[in-house]
């Protein structure tokens, strides 16, 4: 396992700031343009990178990530391009954790025990299997021991609705983070988010790794919120997909607009 | 931790988020209380019975076996209410779904088959229902959007994607895992998470046991060979899961489309590749790298990338076979039933029949006794198969339709 995740949260602790961690899809518009919002993000002040695989078919993902997903498709993006992209990334940027967030077929399709191989070379510390919930996470394919293997942490979803016994397997564990939902339904800023204050404090009573609050987080408002919630930061994907989508044919615009966004929502993770 | 076993072999499982887990879960145990109740199951009969019309008729062929020694028997399921199989298992699904205290229902559909049959049981059952259908199945199966609509449904035409079966699927995913807490998804076919495999299974079987019984009251024996249509697979695991124990050679048969080799099909059994796709381990159309391909059929219930669980495994260990006819083998089909015995069959249903048609012309001097799923009726497909022999100029002078010209690989 790398030591990435674990110490950024524990240099944040430090400073008693919460993490704010944006989420975009890799090759979205393009391999070139993609490297450079990876770049900016990271120079914004993001404190983690959580980046998608673009799939034809992402059932977890509202509009904007589905149209993401189509863009990248279209500019000719495969698994393969993605992580070369991280590698490439990965050459100028040692310290930041990245985590990926795929679609469960992507994963067997190319190999399960190959992908994980690939995700350690490319330079990625955690993944993120959309579409495994706890309980088929050895049930047919063992993707624990396969990611454990090649030294990735696998990051679980705590949903709220979730039983005891489920939130006791995804504390002992999710690696890296939890990623902890705000609500139900699929990513999207359309909806508000919710509290899930309880979820929050059972993760952390049974010692869980740092909870990443998700879904409709769109504004500095909201961060505040998910670190007063108890979480320990917050991702954003829509809403900085969404200034991609709405720059789509002006990069030095798209890069700038990411930039302001990702200062404005660090900015409210330094708590008073 | 399931109380049944989510897979076939290495096929199934439930590769859904975790947010739907809960509901997945209530809604087997759910299942398994029903399957062991004697007012749920004496409420399911009720309704088949005397809402539904069941059991349907075994028809023997007359006219279209004429001049071979086969016999081909059509189970009737065209004679189902709604029109097709999928009433069968809606009213069971509906019936869970009162159970677990759902106000609303929402459904993916095809063809718009399972898109009717969820809007009917909706209606009697005073269910909120929304279907989700592709933007192209809604065009080439109009009179279906029409049904759901007159019966109260809501129908959201779906514009991602390519517009069919799975864009339908992804989308009414969707708003499962949003609302799952009123709502429940009944999903069409034997394919999708667990436990939806096992449960539209249980409530198809009904047509395999019928017409193995009636078979046998006909003939005195099993018959040589059974056979379905298969898109997602619920009107064939329905036939064939009473002839699984016996030695009764089962065909379940996938549209070529305009032909294997041209990658314009839905042969998902026949080239597809294992993956994991809508819920479950199977075997998908798709890349090299896991993208999911656009599917292909004249057909819009058999057009889908990707097929139930069960079938896959009946695949790998062989004991029934998947086989696939073109486009024109099963137009002609749907022309030949109809001129012959005056009955329409479903395009999904023709494809079934075509290979039936095939099997008694490579061997018109054996004699073998073929029994069909007549799974659907095609009233549905009037419009879109005259506008095809219109196209392709198959009317005579007199408007009769050209027979002989249709399937050229005849």
């Amino acid at each position: 396992m790398t030591a990435r995740f674990h110490d950024t949260f524990e240099a944040l602790k430090q400073k008693n700031e919460g993490a704010f961690v944006p989420f975009v899809t890799l090759c979205d518009p393009c391999f070139d343009t993609s490297l450079k919002i990876l770049n900016t993000l990271t120079q914004s002040g993001a404190d983690a990178l959580e980046l998608g695989l673009p799939f034809s078919d992402p059932c977890a993902d509202g509009v904007t990530i589905q149209a993401a997903d189509q863009r990248a498709l279209k500019a000719g993006s495969t698994t393969q391009r993605c992580f070369d992209l991280l590698a490439k990334f990965r050459e100028n940027h040692q310290e930041i954790p990245i985590s990926l967030l795929v679609y469960v077929n992507l994963v067997v399709v190319f190999g399960t025990d190959k992908f994980f191989a690939e995700a350690k070379k490319s330079g990625v510390d955690a993944v993120l299997i959309a579409d495994v919930p706890s309980c088929m996470l050895t049930a047919g394919e063992d993707f624990e021991a396969a990611a454990h293997r090649h030294g990735i942490e696998l990051v679980l979803i705590a949903p709220s609705n979730t039983d005891d016994k489920t939130v006791d397997f995804i504390a002992r564990h999710s690696e890296g983070y939890v990623y902890t939902l705000s609500r139900f339904g699929i990513t999207g800023t359309d909806n508000v988010f919710g509290r899930p204050v309880d979820l929050i404090a059972k993760l952390k009573a049974r010692h869980s790794a740092p909870t990443l609050l998700g879904f409709g987080i769109s504004t500095p408002e909201h961060v505040k919120i998910a670190l007063e919630c108890g979480a320990d930061g917050a991702i954003s994907g829509s809403a900085v997909v969404k200034l991609i989508e709405k720059n789509v044919h002006n990069e030095a615009a798209m890069l700038e607009d990411l930039m302001l966004f990702v200062r404005a929502m660090k900015a409210a993770t330094k708590k008073a | 931790m399931t109380l049944l076993n989510p897979f076939f072999g290495k096929f199934g499982g439930m590769y859904v988020p975790e947010v739907l887990i809960p509901a997945l879960t209530e809604l087997e145990a759910t299942f398994v209380e029903a399957m062991h109740s004697d007012k749920f199951k004496a409420e399911l009969t009720d309704l088949l019975n005397n809402y539904a019309g069941r059991p349907t008729c075994l028809t023997l062929c007359r006219n279209l076996t004429k001049g071979t020694k086969t016999k081909i028997y059509l189970k009737r399921e065209d004679l189902l209410h709604g029109g097709a199989h999928k009433t069968n298992q809606v009213i069971g699904q509906a019936l869970l779904a009162k159970h677990m205290g759902k106000t609303r229902i929402i459904a993916e559909t095809g063809a718009g088959q399972h898109g009717v049959a969820t809007a009917l049981i909706c209606s009697l059952m005073g269910f909120k229902c929304r279907i989700y259908m592709g933007e192209f199945d809604a065009q080439r199966q109009r009179p279906n959007v029409f049904r759901m609509r007159l019966m109260g449904a809501e129908v959201c035409e779906v514009k991602s994607g390519s517009g069919t079966l799975k864009d339908a699927c992804n989308e009414a995913l969707r708003d499962y895992a949003a609302n799952f807490t009123n709502t429940h998804y009944m999903i069409g076919t034997a394919a999708g998470p667990h436990p939806f495999p096992t449960i539209v299974r249980e409530f198809q079987k009904i047509i395999g046991e019928e017409a193995r019984e009636q078979i046998n009251q006909a003939e005195g024996r099993d018959p040589d060979a059974a056979i379905a249509c298969v898109g997602g697979g619920s009107n064939a695991i329905g036939l064939f899961t009473a002839f699984l124990e016996s030695k009764v050679p089962l065909f379940g048969v996938e549209p070529a489309g305009l032909g294997l080799e041209t990658g314009r099909h839905g042969a998902t059994l026949g080239k597809g590749t294992e993956g994991i796709f809508f819920g479950a381990r199977s075997l998908n159309l798709q890349n090299f790298e896991g993208q999911i391909n656009e599917s292909y059929s004249i057909s819009a219930g058999l057009d889908f990338p990707s097929v139930g669980p069960q079938h896959a495994y009946l695949q790998e260990t062989g004991r029934a076979k998947y086989v696939s006819v073109t486009d024109d083998e099963a137009l002609e089909a749907f022309v030949l039933l109809s001129q012959s015995e005056g009955i329409i069959p479903a395009m999904e249903s023709a494809h079934a029949l075509a290979y039936a048609i095939k099997m008694m012309r490579q061997n018109p001097d054996k004699e073998q006794v073929l029994l069909v799923n007549l799974s659907g009726r095609g009233d549905k497909d009037i419009f879109n198969v005259d506008s095809i022999l219109q196209q392709r100029g198959f009317f005579d002078k007199d408007g009769h339709i050209m027979l002989d010209r249709i399937n050229p690989q005849r």
